[in-house]
């Protein structure tokens, strides 16, 4: 079976007083192969907590992670991540970064140069591959991140809030290029975001998590991201549509945040 | 007192005149900046103060020593040189108070001097003659020559017309006059305000110095194998200390077991001076070069230890993350990560331990050895060969300044990303 699968995801962390800290509690979960997800929610809602679970960096205290029919049991290629930032090896130079996958894995260079050569073009690096990542921007460094996920083609692409330190224009960019990449390569992507925007033009599906226990509060399906390919994206922010799920998103959580606050003020 | 005095007069005359004249013409960012006290990175040195301060130095060390490099009237005072003379009133039984003259010749030392010739003169107190160094004092029994000594109660009374007791003093143009407790005179020639040569060396003098030792040698090696001994073992000791404590951090930053392990020893020795440890050294491995190397690869190996281990526990998650995603093995994160990662840190470290190594190795050779710069300035210092310990502690400082320049060059070309991510 193809596709990524979360069965009963529950993750609970023994703090040193002698409580405890419920992150996740059941979450369950199925990913046809080629779909985009995007996650929001509350800060604590334990997004970051699942994504480290499906990368493997962290095994859950209950359920269970299959990709492609087996179980998840630590890190792999076939899971690739882009991190918000600081992820690049500054040692190396652009291409040597895109190319680190496939180098690891014991490629010769004539294996993957024109793989990365073209990932370089499409990322719109190809001017900037002797260049070292220190000198490159916020934007480019992300395009770099990008390019060497795609570089050691994983089955899945996990990124955690990759857009996040980026300025607003660099951003609108960037998520075009998300979304052409999504489309191009056909990878299963789960995205985390902090922006309800990023998460209604990119997530073909969105799930909208709720804290304290970390959740699954709504699922959605959303057309925008088969509109935005190829598109400019302010187009797709004008549908009526697209205004209507932002507020209702929104105000789902601007909900649970007061609950919080309540729950706080009330402790 | 009188130094720090110019000195501090020759730092306020040359700010004002150097601000005056030098309206700065430059309109780079930071000289645009407006508000510069407070911001840290709007202070560059003013290299003109720099040179002003080395010439000042330079200055300062000539004109209190005499030196011939700085013109005669930048000169302080220097010590009397010449004829003093000063008149006594001496007493003695049965006999009425007479005067005399004493007429002393100031010479420099190690030159060879002459008394002056004067006439006896007239009366029982007969006029007296004779040498004192510069910078010395001397005593002078004036009754020796007069008519009635000791033995009918010769005793001075007053000099140039000034009472006088033993244990008192007159000072003249020339000198101090003292009595001593028996009743002698004691003349003590004025020093003027530059250094005696013994004490402070004319900067031409430790030039000289160090072209003769360049030329002929010190106690048996050259300059350049006494130099060389002590840079010979601070490389050997400080190779042999990165080369276990690199590994050594690089375990205690990967493994609970080693940091566990060597917690306690490393954050033990940390703070053990390694000059604390140099007369169990001596004891253990005796003062050659075993011993010498022992020292440095100590005050080497928990510098290099440390730095190692910061250089792992410095490395982000997510770069280690990535890496396992990408499909690293562990001896790959350990190759292209962590160790490329470590490097600014342990280039730190390795700038730190080159001076500790440096110093202790001169501070070694100061308590024993055959050849080395250390051992040089504290065979001479024994002579009181001022100039070659002035000679040895400027050539000490310059090697020292040397390594960490060479040390930056190679961080700069090897770690470019310092500082930078």
């Amino acid at each position: 079976m193809r596709g990524l699968t979360i069965e009963n995801l529950s993750m609970r962390f023994d703090l040193p007083d002698g409580g405890s800290v419920q992150a996740l509690k059941d979450v369950s979960l199925t990913l046809q192969q080629g779909e985009l997800l995007s996650v929001l929610g509350p800060s604590g809602c334990g997004k970051t907590t699942l994504l480290n679970i499906v990368a493997g960096f962290l095994a859950p205290t209950e359920g269970q992670i299959v990709l492609n029919g087996h179980p998840v049991t630590g890190p792999d290629a076939e899971r690739g991540m882009v991190f918000q930032q600081g992820a690049l090896f500054e040692w190396m130079d652009v291409r040597s970064n895109v190319s680190f996958g496939p180098r690891m894995a014991g490629k010769k260079e004539a294996e993957w140069a024109q793989t990365v050569d073209h990932l370089l073009d499409v990322v719109g690096l190809r001017d900037f591959k002797e260049k070292a990542v220190y000198e490159l921007s916020g934007g480019m460094q992300q395009r770099v991140a990008l390019a060497r996920c795609l570089a050691n083609d994983p089955d899945v692409i996990l990124m955690d809030e990759p857009l996040g330190a980026l300025d607003a224009l660099t951003r609108e960019k960037m998520q075009s290029l998300v979304l052409k990449l999504w489309k191009e390569t056909g990878k299963t992507i789960i995205l985390i975001t902090h922006s309800v925007e990023e998460a209604l033009l990119l997530g073909e599906r969105l799930l909208v998590m709720a804290p304290r226990p970390g959740r699954i509060h709504t699922e959605y399906r959303l057309p925008f991201a088969d509109l935005g390919v190829g598109q400019d994206l302010r187009e797709v922010k004008k549908h009526l549509d697209f205004a209507s799920k932002r507020e209702e998103i929104l105000s789902m959580i601007w909900d649970m945040e007061e609950e919080i606050m309540g729950r706080t003020e009330e402790a | 007192m009188i130094v720090f005095a110019i000195y501090a007069l020759i730092f306020i005359t040359s700010f004002v005149v150097v601000k005056t004249l030098a309206r700065k013409a430059m309109t780079d960012y930071t000289a645009l900046k407006t508000v510069t006290f407070g911001d840290e990175s709007a202070v560059r040195p003013n290299r003109i103060a720099s040179v002003i301060s080395v010439l000042t130095i330079f200055l300062l060390w000539g004109a209190f020593t005499g030196s011939k490099l700085v013109p005669s009237m930048l000169h302080a005072p220097g010590p009397f040189m010449g004829d003093a003379s000063f008149n006594y009133t001496a007493e003695a039984e049965g006999v009425a108070p007479d005067d005399a003259t004493v007429t002393v010749r100031v010479f420099e030392v190690g030159t060879d001097v002459q008394p002056p010739e004067i006439a006896p003169g007239s009366g029982w107190a007969k006029n007296d003659v004779d040498t004192v160094g510069a910078w010395r004092s001397g005593l002078i029994r004036v009754d020796k020559n007069d008519e009635y000594g000791r033995d009918v109660g010769h005793t001075v009374t007053a000099v140039n017309g000034q009472p006088i007791a033993p244990g008192g003093e007159v000072m003249t143009e020339f000198g101090r006059v003292g009595m001593s407790p028996k009743g002698t005179l004691n003349f003590e020639p004025a020093k003027g305000w530059q250094m005696e040569p013994i004490w402070l060396p004319p900067p031409e003098a430790v030039v000289a110095r160090l072209v003769e030792i360049a030329n002929e040698g010190y106690r048996d090696s050259t300059l350049w194998e006494h130099l060389g001994w002590s840079l010979f073992r601070v490389i050997v000791g400080f190779f042999f200390g990165a080369l276990v404590g690199i590994p050594l951090g690089y375990a205690m930053g990967l493994s609970d077991w080693f940091r566990g392990w060597f917690d306690p020893i490393v954050e033990f020795m940390r703070p053990v001076p390694p000059l604390a440890l140099i007369p169990l050294v001596i004891i253990w491995a005796g003062i050659g070069e075993l011993g010498k190397i022992i020292l440095l690869f100590l005050a080497a190996l928990w510098i290099m230890a440390i730095a190692a281990r910061a250089g792992v526990s410095g490395v982000a998650i997510s770069k280690v993350h990535a890496a396992y995603s990408l499909g690293a093995s562990k001896w790959q994160i350990m190759r292209h990560v962590i160790v490329p990662n470590s490097l600014p840190e342990i280039f730190t470290g390795a700038r730190v331990a080159m001076g500790v190594c440096w110093g202790t190795v001169v501070a070694a050779e100061l308590v024993a050895a055959e050849k080395g710069a250390g051992m040089m300035i504290m065979v001479a210092s024994k002579f009181q060969l001022t100039d070659i310990v002035i000679m040895g502690i400027i050539l000490i400082g310059l090697i020292g300044f040397g390594i960490d320049i060479l040390m930056r060059l190679a961080e700069k070309a090897l770690v470019p990303w310092k500082g930078r991510i």
